[in-house]
């Protein structure tokens, strides 16, 4: 019993004929650029590899003064620039950027899997993992054709100034990777290769849209989940990051000279869980309730799942926030110790609340307040201090506890997994808590450059001024604001465009049997 | 032959069976069961939700024995089950009309 053949066919034509056009113009790039530009996706395998830097005689033929003062801004991941020798990236951030981007990747890939996995009932454990594993493949595709370039290219932004769409959207310079190669943009690095840059950003765009589906578990088809992440890429995602994080995006305080709002978001407290969060309240919504949701228990099948995938996100968090810091130095040094501190105080708390309010301390509890520290940390890890830190841990153990144990029962909305509880409250903090916490200290793109040297971009675009004013909270509530918009708007066209066309839910009779069976016909235990 | 069916506490089981083995009975069938008298259930919270579990774990032991051994082996059982505690369990004792023992055809008290 083949259900719509055509319709899959004609998706599997649709990916070809991408694949096709990315190497029609690769092909054609390389054909009228100069040579030493980018080597090309499709480039024959016998064909010599291309040279770069174009110059790479530039280090020995350069005064040792200038030797020395190269060597020294890869030690302190600074602009090499000023030596004027052409240089590749540097193997010390390199390295680390690599274990990041393989990090954050294991966070989607089995963390988040097993993680949502355990807490759902055990007919519906295939459904959590195929929409890991679907979403990440299919993600990947969309980041290499378009994404990267719509969130970090430039090219919407023309010489004479920003423009509303190069605010929103970056550019078209980079589509299907062209141009991508181990050079450093110097847009978002010195010293690390912008093709592992762009796969350290392949993971945050890959497990964000994951997150979402917490909310909806175990009653969303999987057409339905991969046509809405193919939309909400486009709509939510992709100008999110952009303006948060591009060097020509609307609120990014740190790079961005001209941006309109200088807020500040570390590691992806609203592009990743404000995003998700709130988009997972809206589609939970439009979906309602699973059937027999308040009449029959849904107990978690296995909290040990639950417990592994959470110690694997942990760990994964680590390339998740130190990895922002895109180098391995004192800032990622910075995020690393926050990261840390606050995910302890969060899993100290959420289940010493459970202990006096329900009686007993939870494993569940544990790992909650786990998530919620990382969560709310995550915009903030390199903007604060230790003492920032814990108190984000503990108000991450206190707000996320409250949503998700008191506020779901008074509004009787379905978050299944807690999606919006914990990412999307959590999330919002860590935005607002950013601006209130702030120390310019810990990280010096927060800090007026001396005198006598080019203005940096957070004194033109007013960023410092904010830090210096204790005012950065009403830029992060601004972009809290824009976020919040973007994913309710975005999530409510979509989501009634995909109930239209295809349908959102299964049959009440595959729910009742498991989305395993029904969408992927498989068991994920046979005894 | 009188056909005895206990439901116990799990962590009794080996002190019943070792019970019943010193009295010369030499087999019995043994299942986890689930199941509530007057003992209470308890509640398991998952975050913000509450689930009440009615049905606790219990061992159930099915053996049969000749009429000579019943009263013997249902004093054991009582004996080394017993707690004080709520929630012990029960014994049942049913009638047994034949039994054969599949190897070698023995029917009746030699088959048991």
């Amino acid at each position: 019993m083949i259900k719509t053949p055509t319709s899959k066919v004609r998706l599997l034509a649709a990916i070809a004929s991408l694949a096709m056009l990315g190497a029609v113009t690769s092909t054609l790039h390389a054909d009228t650029n100069a040579p030493a530009a980018a080597a090309p996706a499709a480039a024959a395998p016998a064909a010599a590899p291309t040279p770069y830097p174009a110059n790479t005689n530039a280090f020995s033929s350069a005064s040792l003064t200038n030797q020395v003062a190269f060597l020294e801004a890869a030690h302190s991941n600074s602009d090499p620039t000023p030596t004027g020798i052409t240089y590749e990236s540097d193997p010390g951030h390199n390295a680390w950027m690599m274990v990041s981007a393989a990090f954050v990747l294991m966070m989607t890939l089995p963390g988040l899997a097993l993680f949502y996995g355990g807490l759902v009932r055990s007919k519906n454990i295939l459904s959590i993992i195929a929409m890991c594993f679907g979403i990440t493949a299919l993600v990947s595709l969309l980041w290499w054709a378009f994404g990267y370039s719509l969130v970090f290219g430039t090219n919407f932004t023309p010489s004479t100034g920003p423009t509303p769409l190069g605010y929103i959207f970056g550019g078209t310079e980079f589509f299907f990777f062209k141009g991508i190669t181990s050079v450093p943009n110097n847009n978002y690095a010195f010293w690390v290769s912008q093709n592992v840059y762009a796969i350290f950003q392949l993971t945050f765009a890959i497990i964000t849209p994951a997150l979402i589906f917490g909310a909806t578990a175990e009653r969303m088809k999987f057409s339905a989940v991969m046509a809405f992440v193919l939309g909400w890429m486009f709509i939510v995602y992709f100008p999110l990051a952009h303006m948060v994080w591009g060097a020509t995006g609307y609120m990014n305080g740190v790079w961005n000279a001209a941006a309109k709002i200088p807020a500040i978001d570390f590691a992806g407290g609203t592009v990743v869980h404000m995003s998700s969060g709130w988009t997972a309240l809206i589609l939970c919504l439009i979906l309602g309730k699973r059937v027999g949701h308040g009449k029959e228990p849904m107990p978690p099948h296995s909290l040990v799942l639950t417990f592994i995938g959470t110690a694997l996100l942990w760990v994964g968090w680590y390339g998740f926030n130190a990895g922002s810091a895109v180098a391995a130095d004192v800032v990622a040094a910075n995020a690393f110790t926050t990261t840390t501190l606050a995910t302890a105080i969060g899993a100290l708390t959420w289940p010493l609340l459970e202990w006096i309010f329900k009686g007993k301390p939870s494993v569940l509890g544990f790992c909650s307040g786990a998530v919620a520290g990382l969560v709310v940390i995550t915009p903030a890890c390199g903007f604060v201090n230790t003492t920032g830190a814990v108190i984000i841990g503990v108000v991450a153990g206190v707000v996320p506890f409250i949503m998700c144990t008191v506020v779901k029962n008074i509004f009787k909305y379905d978050d299944a997994l807690d999606t919006f509880g914990v990412h999307g409250i959590g999330g919002t903090c860590g935005a607002l808590l950013t601006g209130i916490l702030v120390d310019p200290t810990v990280n010096g793109n927060l800090q007026a450059v001396s005198a006598g040297t080019p203005a940096n971009a957070a004194m033109q675009n007013g960023l410092i001024t904010a830090i210096t004013n204790h005012t950065l909270v009403v830029a992060q509530a601004q972009a809290a604001g824009i976020t919040i918009a973007l994913a309710v708007v975005g999530t409510l066209i979509l989501g009634f465009l995909v109930k239209l066309v295809i349908g959102l839910r299964p049959s009440v009779e595959a729910e009742h049997q498991g989305l395993d069976i029904t969408d992927h016909g498989e068991e994920g235990y046979n005894h | 032959m009188k056909k005895i069916e206990a439901i116990i506490k799990p962590f009794k089981l080996e002190e019943v069976k070792d019970a019943l083995h010193e009295l010369g009975i030499e087999g019995m069938t043994v299942s986890e069961v689930k199941g509530f008298g007057r003992q209470k259930g308890h509640t398991e919270i998952y975050r913000g939700s509450e689930y009440t579990v009615d049905f606790l774990p219990k061992i159930k032991i099915e053996l049969v024995v000749a009429d000579g051994a019943l009263e013997g082996a249902v004093a054991a059982i009582v004996k080394t089950a017993k707690t004080g505690k709520i929630g012990d369990g029960k014994v049942f004792i049913l009638p047994v009309e034949n039994a054969i023992r599949i190897r070698t055809d023995e029917t009746g008290d030699k088959a048991v």
